[in-house]
């Protein structure tokens, strides 16, 4: 089970809900991906055409829990302050924080994303600061008192995979909390590389969406975290330099 | 007549138009999920039957979108 503060979840997968080709292709992925954490983000409504359809009034928000972001927010007080808006709506009390400090690449601004963690920690809500994989950062933010860290595995819909290990595992070593590895998966493969490295959570978009066929990638995700938390869990072998054979060397009928 | 600002355009309200709920329901937002803040103050559900609107108000009506 994934426990982030008070929440139980079965499922691994936190999966974005942006760019899908339709909603009705969105809701296949979603069902089959068996998730059970959606994200969002806050922006301001056409009021001049309210019959446009949303994605939110199609889900059944029982089923899940919402955690919407803070993208748009350069600054720790802009990101606060769309954290309190999606919190008026009533229906959430977890906030992605999502404060992005350079146009091109996508990286978070780690200054502002730790002073927005620690003041919405202060108000109560349940915080997940998106951050770069910046060891110290990773702690601090903890200590800020965050309820789970989430890492990038390379830039925001790059689609690169987990460009650095070494840094990934030494968060996933430290971390008291959970540790989602967010952004920059490309395929199943990295999602469950991720996991394998003791991950405790894998939140991807794109990897989703941009599939030629979301709804079976999104099924090829679920089963690659499954894979790799199972993998993780069971303990893999070390890696030998020369060969060891499988098969027994005592009793060969040959010679 | 009362004019504001809803999310950065000047709009001029009829008269009837009083409450945040009113305001919602001239739109036809009333049964959206919606999230209101007027001047900087942002308002729960329960907050909107009870919070009148004045000239000049600046409102801010946010929903939730896709996003990761």
């Amino acid at each position: 089970m994934l426990k982030i503060g008070p929440l139980l979840f079965e499922s691994r997968l936190l999966l974005g809900t942006g760019k899908y080709p339709s909603f009705t292709i969105q809701r296949q992925a979603v069902e089959v991906s068996k998730t059970e954490i959606l994200t969002f983000a806050i922006r301001r409504m056409n009021i001049f055409e309210p019959s446009q359809p949303n994605f939110l009034e199609q889900l059944d928000t029982s089923r899940y829990t919402l955690l919407p972001n803070t993208a748009g927010a350069k600054t720790a007080a802009e990101a606060v302050r769309i954290a309190k808006l999606a919190k008026a709506s009533g229906l959430c009390d977890m906030i992605k924080v999502e404060v992005i400090g350079c146009d091109k690449t996508l990286l978070p601004d780690p200054m502002e994303t730790l002073k927005a963690t620690e003041e919405l920690v202060k108000e109560g809500f349940i915080v997940l600061p998106y951050t770069s994989d910046d060891v110290v950062l990773a702690r601090k933010l903890q200590e800020a008192g965050c309820h789970a860290v989430m890492p990038g595995a390379s830039p925001i819909g790059s689609g690169q995979g987990i460009i650095n290990p070494v840094n990934l595992r030494f968060i996933i070593e430290q971390a008291a909390v959970p540790v989602i590895v967010d952004a920059g998966i490309g395929s199943p493969a990295d999602a469950a590389a991720a996991m394998e490295l003791g991950a405790d959570g894998v939140l991807l978009n794109t990897a989703v969406s941009g599939a030629n066929d979301p709804v079976k990638m999104a099924k090829a995700m679920r089963l690659a975290i499954e894979a790799g938390r199972l993998g993780f869990e069971a303990g893999r072998i070390a890696k030998k330099r020369y060969a060891t054979a499988s098969s027994p060397v005592e009793g060969m009928s040959i010679g | 007549m009362m004019i504001v600002v809803i999310n950065g355009e000047s709009v001029s309200l009829p008269a009837q138009i009083v409450s945040v709920s009113d305001l919602l329901k001239h739109y036809e937002l009333h049964e959206k999920v919606v999230v209101v803040e007027i001047n900087g103050e942002i308002l729960t559900g329960t907050e909107h039957q009870i919070t009148r609107l004045s000239d000049k108000d600046r409102i801010e009506i946010v929903h939730f979108v896709g996003g990761g």
